[in-house]
């Protein structure tokens, strides 16, 4: 044994393969006991390389890459590009295929902050708080499947509107739901939100200052939980998100605790958005209804040779573009969610730049980490709420 | 019942001669540890089911009816699996350190009182037996973690024993008022003495903290940091497969039972029925009752509550029960003194 060796640290390899990793995060935590002096996030074991894929993929063929970003708020990832490519075309989505984009991007949040209190529960050590968040995700994983055919990767926001409509009778459902979700998360927050165990894991554990959240670049929840009021469904509105009522909530410490309740609270305004919705959607067509940038109505296909042509044209080459540029961002549950688009005119993409709001939250680990605990890492690793599909791309 | 007692040990002494005593102990302590380790398995699937039920789900349901045969498929799945030993372990320490686990958790059931008749040894000194052999469990997680030469291992043994050894003291704590009660360490005496009133009124924040002791000493949720599964994925137990990984399993549940059953004892009267006329029914029935009770508040608070943090942990140990209980001990000694019992 060499006398002169020096002290170290305690190094722990946390992940890929951890249970608390949110799928492959892999932190170096450099300990003194148990409290964390570095954590060093490292990525990319989820890297598709869909940014360069999709610059082989007409306009149309690359809406299901997006649902696989992250593969935890599958119809808010088209949402951004979809609207992307309509701006680049200089066409808007009808009426009614803007409501519900909007039901359903807010159907995704709940979705998302459902896994999120779930996993997060299980972080900390809550362990039944996933069953019950998954009986709603179940029920609304089948509104996915109701549209759209799947249950996870819909691919159901098209440039120019929906894939579909709604078929008959799911508004109802949808309306039942939204009916029932309020007591379920009254009996979420019942377990959780007065609990002291909970509180005294996430109060004050991971905070982010005002003047750290703009440095670092955070959008969303997170965001948010240091007191900016800042959601682009607020900000700059899209779709039918104009015509709606709904509240941000803000926090005040910037702790996860605050975080925590903030996606509660957006779960109870998402819920009232698709109401109002539902309220005021009319009848009416779903898609854009030059056919040139849209596929043609089945039924006119049989009758009508330009339908079919158009069918023909739009499902092999592709519709162009004009030349030019475009950013288009949504608030998806993570936050801000930004496509870059450029474009040459032909009928694929010559760049997409995806800006991912977890690549930006992931950075802060190692400063929001440092001097906490490791159990508090995973609380931390939770309150930000990582899908490493959008981070790694 | 007698009449059967007075046969076999006719026809056990006409068999063994003068060996018979010692063959009847031995009988005996097979058919106690027989018993436990069936309430062991079944304890196991008890959990599943009732948390399960807890969280709107079924539970185990394929193997035979209800589930029930399942224990014995995880059973029969643990025995065939392979012992996966880390060749960068201490072998010896690495199997030795699982039995040591799982024996305590047996020998403590030596002096458990049943009913009057039914106790393998009555020692006057039964409370100060089981808090020594319950200690001895520590070594056991301490033992596995530092033979398993793994991160994570590592670092659930130095939680465990600092999490058991803080508790046992607080525990220890909380069984003194008892002891001044009954005014003595036999476990019978205890139970007799709480014939007209069970511990548990006078002694309710004492009933309180040991329950959650024991919960922490039993590394049981909320508490259960040393295998904290979403910080050290499982703790002290990471490296271990099989029938090691069984013992510590099987330990863990034999300890729940046995620390239900001396809450039980301590606390809730023992064998003796909550009102005197119910006393035809046997007094094993109400101490099962009693223990299983216990044993599902353990459950219910695993399916509700968040785990705690390492140094909360601690500081509710040190600073919150340690003294509570000192107080309580002076204010029943005061409280003796006054009604002029010691």
């Amino acid at each position: 044994m060499a006398e002169d060796r020096e002290f170290q640290n305690f190094t722990v390899n946390f992940g890929p393969q951890h249970p608390a990793a949110h799928g492959v995060l892999r932190l170096l935590l450099e300990l003194d006991g148990e409290v964390v002096e570095r954590a060093d996030p490292h990525i990319g074991f989820l890297h598709r390389g869909t940014e360069k894929l999709l610059e082989h993929k007409t306009y149309l063929q690359g809406v299901p890459y997006f649902d696989r970003l992250d593969y935890m708020s599958m119809m808010a990832q088209e949402h951004p590009y979809v609207l992307g490519v309509e701006r680049l075309l200089g066409i808007e989505a009808p009426e009614r295929a803007q409501y519900i984009r909007v039901i359903f991007a807010e159907i995704t949040r709940m979705l998302n902050h459902l896994l999120f209190l779930g996993a997060h529960g299980l972080d900390v050590g809550a362990m039944t708080m996933f069953l019950y968040t998954f009986r709603e995700r179940e029920q609304l994983i089948d509104f996915y499947e109701a549209v759209s055919g799947a249950r996870i990767h819909a691919a159901y926001f098209r440039p120019g509107g929906v894939a579909k409509d709604m078929p008959d009778g799911l508004a109802d459902k949808i309306w039942e739901f939204t009916e029932t979700f309020p007591g379920k998360i009254d009996e979420y927050e019942t377990l959780l939100t007065e609990n002291r165990i909970w509180k005294q894991r996430l109060v004050g554990i991971g905070i982010v200052t005002p003047q750290q959240a703009l440095d670092w670049g955070f959008v969303g929840p997170m965001i948010r939980g240091s007191g900016f009021a800042w959601d682009l469904r607020k900000a700059e509105p899209y779709d039918a998100y104009d015509k709606v009522e709904f509240k941000i909530p803000i926090g005040k410490n910037g702790d996860s605790y605050d975080r925590y309740l903030i996606r509660v609270e957006e779960l109870r305004e998402s819920n009232k958005i698709i109401r109002q919705c539902l309220k005021q959607m009319k009848a009416g067509p779903v898609r854009h209804e030059n056919f040139k940038q849209s596929p043609p109505y089945r039924g006119a296909m049989q009758q009508d040779m330009e339908s079919l042509i158009h069918h023909f044209k739009l499902f092999t080459e592709g519709f162009r573009t004009p030349p030019g540029e475009i950013y288009a961002a949504t608030e998806t549950p993570k936050g801000e969610l930004g496509v870059y688009i450029v474009s040459d005119g032909t009928t694929k993409p010559y760049r997409v730049k995806i800006r991912a709001a977890g690549f930006n939250h992931l950075q802060a680990m190692k400063y929001m980490a440092k001097g906490h605990m490791v159990a508090d890492v995973t609380t931390i690793v939770g309150t930000v709420d990582i899908v490493f599909g959008e981070i790694d791309r | 019942m007698n009449d059967i007692l007075r046969v076999v040990h006719e026809l056990g002494g006409g068999l063994f001669g003068f060996v018979w005593p010692g063959v009847w102990t031995v009988v005996k302590i097979a058919i106690l540890l027989g018993i436990v380790m069936f309430c062991v398995t079944y304890l196991t699937l008890a959990e599943r089911k009732i948390i399960g039920w807890m969280q709107i789900r079924m539970g185990p349901n394929r193997v035979g009816p209800l589930g029930l045969l399942q224990p014995l498929a995880d059973a029969v799945k643990l025995f065939f699996k392979e012992t996966l030993i880390p060749s960068k372990s201490e072998k010896l320490v690495f199997i030795l350190a699982p039995a040591l686990t799982f024996i305590p958790a047996l020998l403590g059931w030596a002096v458990i009182p049943f009913s009057p008749e039914l106790v393998l040894a009555d020692i006057n000194v039964g409370v100060l037996y089981v808090l020594a052999i319950s200690s001895m469990g520590a070594y056991g997680i301490l033992m596995s973690g530092w033979a398993s030469n793994a991160r994570y291992s590592f670092l659930g043994s130095v939680r465990s024993a600092s999490q058991m050894i803080s508790y046992e003291v607080s525990m220890g704590f909380t069984i003194i008022p008892v002891v001044m009660l009954a005014g003595s360490l036999n476990l019978k005496e205890i139970v007799l003495s709480q014939t007209d009133l069970w511990n548990v009124v006078p002694l309710f924040p004492m009933f309180f903290i040991y329950f959650i002791s024991v919960v922490a000493e039993t590394n049981r949720a909320p508490f259960d940091l040393p295998e904290a599964e979403s910080e050290l994925v499982s703790g002290f137990n990471t490296e271990y497969s099989a029938m090691t990984f069984g013992m510590f399993f099987m330990g863990e549940y034999a300890n729940m039972i046995l620390v239900s059953t001396m809450g039980s004892i301590l606390f809730l009267g023992g064998w003796l029925p909550p009102l005197p006329f119910l006393s035809f029914i046997p007094g094993i029935f109400w101490l099962a009752l009693k223990t299983g009770f216990l044993l599902f508040v353990f459950l219910w608070i695993r399916a509700t509550f968040p785990r705690y943090r390492y140094d909360q942990l601690m500081r509710l140990g040190w600073k919150v029960f340690l003294p509570f209980s000192l107080l309580w001990i002076f204010l029943t000694g005061a409280a003796l003194h006054l009604l002029g019992k010691a």
